[in-house]
């Protein structure tokens, strides 16, 4: 998927769109959320966690952690796998929007990078086990089997050098059925 | 249901042999399973969801649901973990056991892993004992394992090894880049270098083509069926001979035994839950390290009111893992070649001989790090997140090397299973509880050991270094646990004989790495396959002289 080489050019909804048109079967149900798309999360939430995952990962000439998916991965994962940190995330995500209204008076969404930047500097000292928590799922849904919803069309595995194996096996069969729990 | 002559419970490393030995010496067997039967087909290359990487699961079980442990830790009290929690210290549970999906790395221990009181003395707070059986006792029953399983390596660069007869029977993988980088560096440092042992077909062996040299290996099982457990060896044959019957998906529930304290069958859940007795002449309890001696502690009676065996308060005792240290080194080129498994050289110099340390442990370098593995493992001062941290994933991925090793582990008797009195699995059996930690003097040796690995890569020509030698606050047990069984010749001191035969309970065996009284600077599975070879042996003899019966 070329278009993913020139996220950084492209708004989110270009590149999702992009990535539509790239034929990727994967796209479907990894992006272009609708209200009340998620398995789990409302769309406020999502928007916050949005902004904490991508200065986590943000863009460069490689897309950012909600760009490759990471929030579809972190979603799914609140409705299968990871249902034990629900409260974790609803807490966290509504105290991090607290933290954001008591400095800006705003929502953190609405920041800009750098006030988001230092917010999320601030959760990781105040909040460490929340931002921990989002971090190590962040870090999963980048680099981690695309199969999950992250690491859309393979991206941090591309970034990283990690090309297609020469011998591909079963894989190619596996990336075709989509997700698994 | 029909009586049978043996029942093994455990089809993994040794149960697997155990089964086959048996089976084809003539005796029926009934071989216990309790989690399913994997193929290739079910090698799903996820770096979420393995054996290793376990954060969205274990992918060769336990599963989540109904099977906890308790882990006792001496910060923060009783903790409840799930199988896929790093504290629950998992091995794997289906037909294979950890030998589907390990890395298999296959070494022989050297003679002087079975000496260590003698030769080093028993550090202060150990349990340190030789054991009651030596390198030649075993040495005909490696080589067994060696061409029965099938192993490829060379260790002809090393002279530390005991004597061997014949050579591994099939070829090293060739060399990939980690290893052409590595080995001068050794030699410039007067080490010697040398391939590890891998139970792995190099070449086609058993009906089964090579590696194909992938980058899932340690924690997947393996798509092309080129790594070899005992799934697809010795289960395989026990099964061809007609007198072995595999049942999966079945839980053991305690050793039954009859009014004179002889075991006289095994009580079992099925795969539908019910509750099941298979009456035998023989039981063999090959269930791993923590389970085999909490299904033990759960085999209670009026004759052996605090667990079958457990006479003298031994069982679950002195468990053991492998505290992993080393380092990783980061250079200015290139060392990822993308050539599968990834582990390739060792070097065994250290092992023992170090002035002031009870041994020491093998150093090799580490199988291909996915770049999950990565997130952790940058250089010191690395940001944990943001646009530097994204930048150094990016520069460093394909220019690492990890050299790590199993440190020697100094066994203590505090450290060890016992019943949880409080949690219960799915089938309301009491579940294991894990208590102790890793003796101090195990942590010192981990510390040289990873100064070492620094030194041989910097030598390599590592531009920057990470060390890893970390104390843990819990005991280490894992896929390499082991102990909690003991052979000894003493009653008072361990749980079973030279032949694994249970003290007071001549037709019940326990017949897996809890037997272990040390664990070697070596990784275990080796020498589990070979003391299965060495008791089965042993067993068939005693059946075809005396049949058990008293």
């Amino acid at each position: 998927m070329q278009s993913s080489r020139d996220g950084v050019s492209l708004t989110r909804r270009q590149f999702v769109a992009a990535g539509a048109m790239g034929g990727a079967a994967l796209a479907v149900g990894c992006t272009g959320h609708n209200q009340g798309d998620w398995d789990f999360l409302n769309d406020e939430q999502a928007r916050t966690l949005t902004a904490i995952c991508d200065q986590i990962v943000p863009a460069d000439d490689f897309p950012s952690a909600s760009q490759a998916g990471v929030l579809t991965y972190i979603d799914r994962q609140l409705a299968r796998h990871y249902r034990r940190h629900r409260n974790a995330y609803r807490d966290g995500l509504s105290s991090a929007d607290a933290m954001s209204w008591q400095r800006h008076g705003r929502d953190m969404a609405a920041l800009s990078a750098p006030q988001q930047a230092q917010l999320v500097a601030a959760i990781e000292k105040e909040n460490s086990a929340f931002f921990n928590l989002v971090r190590s799922h962040t870090l999963e849904g980048y680099y981690g089997a695309p199969r999950h919803g992250g690491n859309r069309d393979a991206v941090s595995w591309r970034m990283v050098g990690m090309g297609e194996p020469p011998v591909r096996g079963r894989a190619q069969y596996d990336e075709r059925k989509g997700a698994a729990s | 249901m029909k009586k049978v002559n043996a029942v093994v419970v455990g089809a993994g490393a040794a149960g697997g042999i155990v089964a086959k030995e048996l089976s084809t010496a003539g005796l029926s067997v009934v071989l216990l399973e309790r989690g399913r039967w994997y193929t290739a087909n079910d090698c799903r290359k996820d770096d979420l969801r393995n054996q290793r990487t376990t954060v969205l699961g274990n992918a060769f079980g336990p599963d989540d649901e109904g099977n906890p442990r308790v882990v006792w830790d001496p910060q923060t009290g009783p903790r409840t973990l799930l199988p896929s929690e790093g504290g629950y210290q998992n091995n794997a549970a289906c037909v294979g056991g950890g030998t589907l999906s390990y890395g298999a790395m296959a070494w022989r221990y050297m003679p002087q892993d079975f000496r260590m009181r003698s030769i080093y003395g028993a550090p202060a707070g150990s349990s340190l004992e030789d054991w009651p059986i030596t390198y030649d006792d075993l040495e005909p029953w490696y080589e067994k394992a060696e061409y029965e399983i099938g192993i490829s390596g060379d260790y002809s660069g090393s002279p530390f090894f005991g004597p061997r007869k014949r050579p591994l029977p099939m070829p090293p993988l060739a060399p990939n880049r980690e290893f052409q980088i590595l080995e001068p560096a050794a030699k410039r440092l007067g080490l010697h270098p040398f391939h590890i042992p891998m139970a792995r077909n190099s070449v086609p062996y058993n009906g089964r083509g090579p590696c194909m040299r992938c980058r899932w290996c340690v924690g997947f099982a393996c798509e092309v069926d080129a790594k070899n457990g005992s799934q697809n060896t010795v289960i395989p044959t026990a099964l061809a001979t007609g007198n072995c019957e595999l049942r999966t998906e079945c839980m053991a529930k305690e050793i039954l035994t009859d009014d004179r304290g002889r075991a006289r069958g095994v009580a079992y859940f099925d795969a539908d839950g019910r509750l099941q007795e298979q009456p035998c002449d023989i039981v063999i309890v090959s269930a791993c390290a923590i389970e085999s001696a909490r299904l033990l502690l759960n085999s209670k009676s009026r004759l052996f009111p605090n667990g079958i065996g457990n006479r003298h308060d031994q069982v679950g005792r002195h468990l053991q893992g492998h505290h992993y240290t080393g380092a990783v080194g980061f250079f200015d080129f290139d060392t990822y070649d993308d050539v599968g498994p990834g582990a390739s050289i060792a070097v065994a110099d250290y092992n023992h001989g170090t002035p002031g340390l009870c041994g020491g442990g093998a150093l090799c370098n580490e199988f291909i790090r996915l770049p999950i593995q990565m997130i952790d493992r940058l250089p010191v001062n690395t940001p944990r997140w943001g646009l530097a941290h994204k930048k150094a994933m990016r520069s460093f991925y394909k220019r690492n090397i990890a050299v790590m090793g199993p440190t020697q582990p100094i066994p203590m008797a505090d450290a060890r299973i016992t019943l949880d009195p409080a949690v219960r699995d799915k089938w309301g059996m009491q579940v294991a509880r894990i208590s102790g930690n890793v003796h101090p003097h195990t942590f010192e040796i981990g510390i040289v050991q990873a100064q070492r690995s620094e030194a041989w890569l910097k030598e390599a020509g590592a531009v920057s270094t990470v060390v890893n030698a970390g104390r843990p606050t819990t005991v280490s047990a894992g896929q390499h646990q082991a102990g909690t069984c003991r052979m000894g010749n003493d009653p008072q001191g361990s749980v079973v004989n030279r032949n694994c035969q249970v003290h007071d309970v001549d037709n019940l065996f326990v017949i897996d790495g809890s037997v272990h009284v040390t664990n070697g600077g070596f990784n275990p599975a080796l020498t589990i396959m070979a003391i299965a070879y060495f008791a089965s042996d042993s067993l068939v003899r005693n059946w075809n002289a005396t049949g058990f019966r008293s």
